[in-house]
């Protein structure tokens, strides 16, 4: 025995290291009980249990021990070599142990269980346990799966009442301990042979649920007894070199303080819509149809901050680098040489090469890495091909509040779905989370496309109301006039109000020799 | 005749414990007379002998010799069980026959 635990009048939590679990945990794991963690065959829950021990043992400095039923050890150390965790040396250093629980092949053929003979407990396997727990002075308990001691031992009531007395045991040394089992369905019992009776404390859910065609992991504490934690279902992925990465979206405190200080967008007209510019730590949302100018609107932002000493990073899903540099060259921005300079960086990938809970992480590593001062993304709308709506939704808070918390100015572009007025579904989805929007819309006068431009919301500030029209050259976006004489443009029923008299014989003057259509 | 290695794992000072090796006793001295060899291994007191011969559930009694190695778990009660499993033929019961 390693000695027991002192008595508190209140639950401690043990911080799990798993990178957001402990944000949706209120801190962590109940310390010194079990919890159990269930899921349908390939919703990680293997990879929790090992994470588990690994943060652990990285982190903390907390040693583990790894009861397995399923797979072998070798199986083990091999599959979770990918997320760069070296189980083989840390057990040689004697911070990992193994109990190997896993079916033995026998030398008879065709047997698929021990005869039994009798009445029998699992004492081996808690000595086993108590042993290894002993041995490396383990913190930390993963067993995986349960389900597996079911399908080798006929008797389940022996097996249940068995595995509490484990879970007791292993209270009793204080150590934290994880359980996982199966689940047969995702919205279902917990847990496949009562397993959630005896462990019924503390039980974490996690799922991989296929939702229009797209697979969606999530992860829901269903409850903790005696101590608090957050409701619901919250995204989590599973990347290649950290494992379960556990994304907090409504947990994330919307806290965030807001500046009063403006930067440019990189077109002085637009600056004056907007009151004086952009605030600083504001999200902006530019919809319009496609060849309305996102793109260009996006690098100006970009070149506004790159050529202020600020880094700005670009990341875009539409177009390649080459193509985004020579479209930056024909309006005379250098995004080569910014990027030399170490002033602006471009990300580019196509959103089909990862899910968005990937995406996210990913550009929050790069935002993390560059620490830009300017994000812009073009466009939203190729993100939301590849998502659900809500996995859309919890990603763009997700990254909205992570830009907001570190102050950095984003803009964020959004492709309408036709070539005249309409929403996206983008905006329509997130139009509330962006602090501004700017619509850029095409405006069909007699015959000729032209472009329209309007601010549609500028939170906290005063802004210019009307839809102007603007052109596009060589040297960028030239906002003019607006547009009169016309309504309509944002619908894209346009409208055209035929001119009173007056007005029409004072055009007639103005105009001159040049006839209207 | 070969002759016989028992190992049977028990967990502590038990009932059950106790029964088992009772139970085994019996069987092997009515079976196999002088034939055999039984050592009986604590758990609490050796549990890395458990650990390499992945034992998990006691009691568990492993045939040793002669090969091929079998198991058969719990207390042992079920005498027929036991003489199948440990593959001693004293009653003309066909190999697969009923358990």
């Amino acid at each position: 025995m390693v000695g027991s635990t002192k008595e508190h009048y209140y639950l401690e939590k043990l911080e799990t290291g798993i990178p957001g679990f402990d944000h949706i945990a209120n801190g962590g794991l109940p310390k010194g009980r079990t919890t159990l963690v269930s899921g349908t065959a390939g919703s990680a829950k293997t990879i929790f249990a090992a994470q588990f021990l690994v943060e652990g043992i990285a982190k903390a400095g907390e040693n583990g021990v790894f009861v397995t039923f399923e797979e072998s050890p070798l199986d083990i150390i091999r599959n979770m070599r990918g997320f760069g965790w070296d189980i083989a040396k840390w057990e040689a250093e004697c911070k990992w142990a193994f109990v190997d629980a896993s079916r033995q092949p026998d030398e008879e053929r065709d047997i698929k269980r021990d005869l039994i003979s009798g009445d029998y407990d699992l004492g081996a396997l808690l000595a086993r346990i108590e042993y290894a727990v002993q041995r490396v002075g383990a913190k930390r308990v993963s067993m995986d799966s349960l389900g597996a001691i079911f399908s080798q031992l006929p008797d389940s009531n022996t097996v249940r009442s068995e595995l509490f007395r484990i879970a007791s045991v292993l209270k009793s040394i204080g150590v934290t301990a994880v359980m996982t089992a199966e689940r047969t369905e995702e919205y279902g019992e917990i847990a496949r042979y009562g397993v959630e009776e005896f462990v019924a404390d503390n039980v974490v859910i996690v799922r991989n649920v296929l939702e229009d065609e797209k697979r969606r992991r999530t992860i829901e504490i269903l409850k903790f007894r005696g101590v608090t934690h957050q409701k619901g279902e919250f995204p989590f992925t599973v990347i290649p070199d950290r494992g379960i990465v556990v994304i907090p979206l409504s947990a994330i405190e919307l806290q965030q303080r807001s500046s009063n200080i403006r930067i440019t967008s990189g077109n002085l007209e637009l600056d004056r819509m907007c009151g004086g510019g952009f605030f600083r730590d504001s999200v902006i949302l530019v919809s319009g149809a496609t060849g309305t100018g996102k793109t260009l609107m996006a690098t100006w932002f970009m070149f506004a901050g790159a050529s202020q000493d600020e880094r700005s990073l670009l990341f875009a899903f539409e177009e390649s680098r080459d193509q985004l540099s020579r479209n930056a060259t024909g309006w005379g921005i250098d995004f080569e040489g910014m990027e030399k300079e170490g002033r602006l960086r471009v990300v580019c990938n196509y959103p089909e090469v990862a899910g968005l809970e990937d995406q996210l992480i990913r550009m929050k590593t790069e935002i993390e890495k560059f620490k830009p001062h300017r994000v812009a993304i073009d466009s939203l709308s190729a993100l939301e091909r590849v998502s659900t709506i809500r996995g859309f939704r919890e990603f763009v808070i997700g990254l909205t509040s992570f830009i907001k918390h570190k102050e950095i100015a984003g803009l964020y572009t959004s492709t309408t779905p036709t070539l005249l007025g309409g929403t996206s579904i983008t905006e329509a989805h997130i139009s509330t989370i962006t602090d501004s929007i700017i619509l850029l819309r095409y405006v069909e006068i007699y015959g000729e496309m032209r472009r329209g431009l309007t601010v549609l919301k500028m939170r906290g500030s005063m802004h210019d109301k009307d839809i102007r029209e603007f052109t596009i050259d060589g040297q960028g976006m030239h906002i003019g006039k607006a547009f009169h004489g016309i309504s309509g443009i944002l619908s894209g029923n346009f409208t055209h109000i035929v001119p009173s008299e007056v007005d029409r014989i004072s055009n007639l003057f103005r105009s001159g020799a040049t006839e209207e259509h | 005749m070969n002759k016989f290695l028992l190992k049977l794992y028990i967990t502590g000072d038990t009932p059950r414990a106790e029964r088992a090796i009772n139970n085994l006793r019996q069987v092997c001295e009515r079976e196999l007379h002088n034939q055999y060899e039984l050592i009986i291994i604590d758990v609490l007191e050796h549990p890395h002998l458990a650990e390499e011969e992945k034992i998990m559930v006691t009691p568990t009694l492993v045939r040793e010799l002669p090969p091929p190695r079998r198991r058969i778990i719990g207390d042992l009660t079920d005498t027929a069980k036991v003489l199948l499993g440990l593959n001693i033929r004293t009653y003309p019961v066909s190999e697969s026959g009923k358990d």
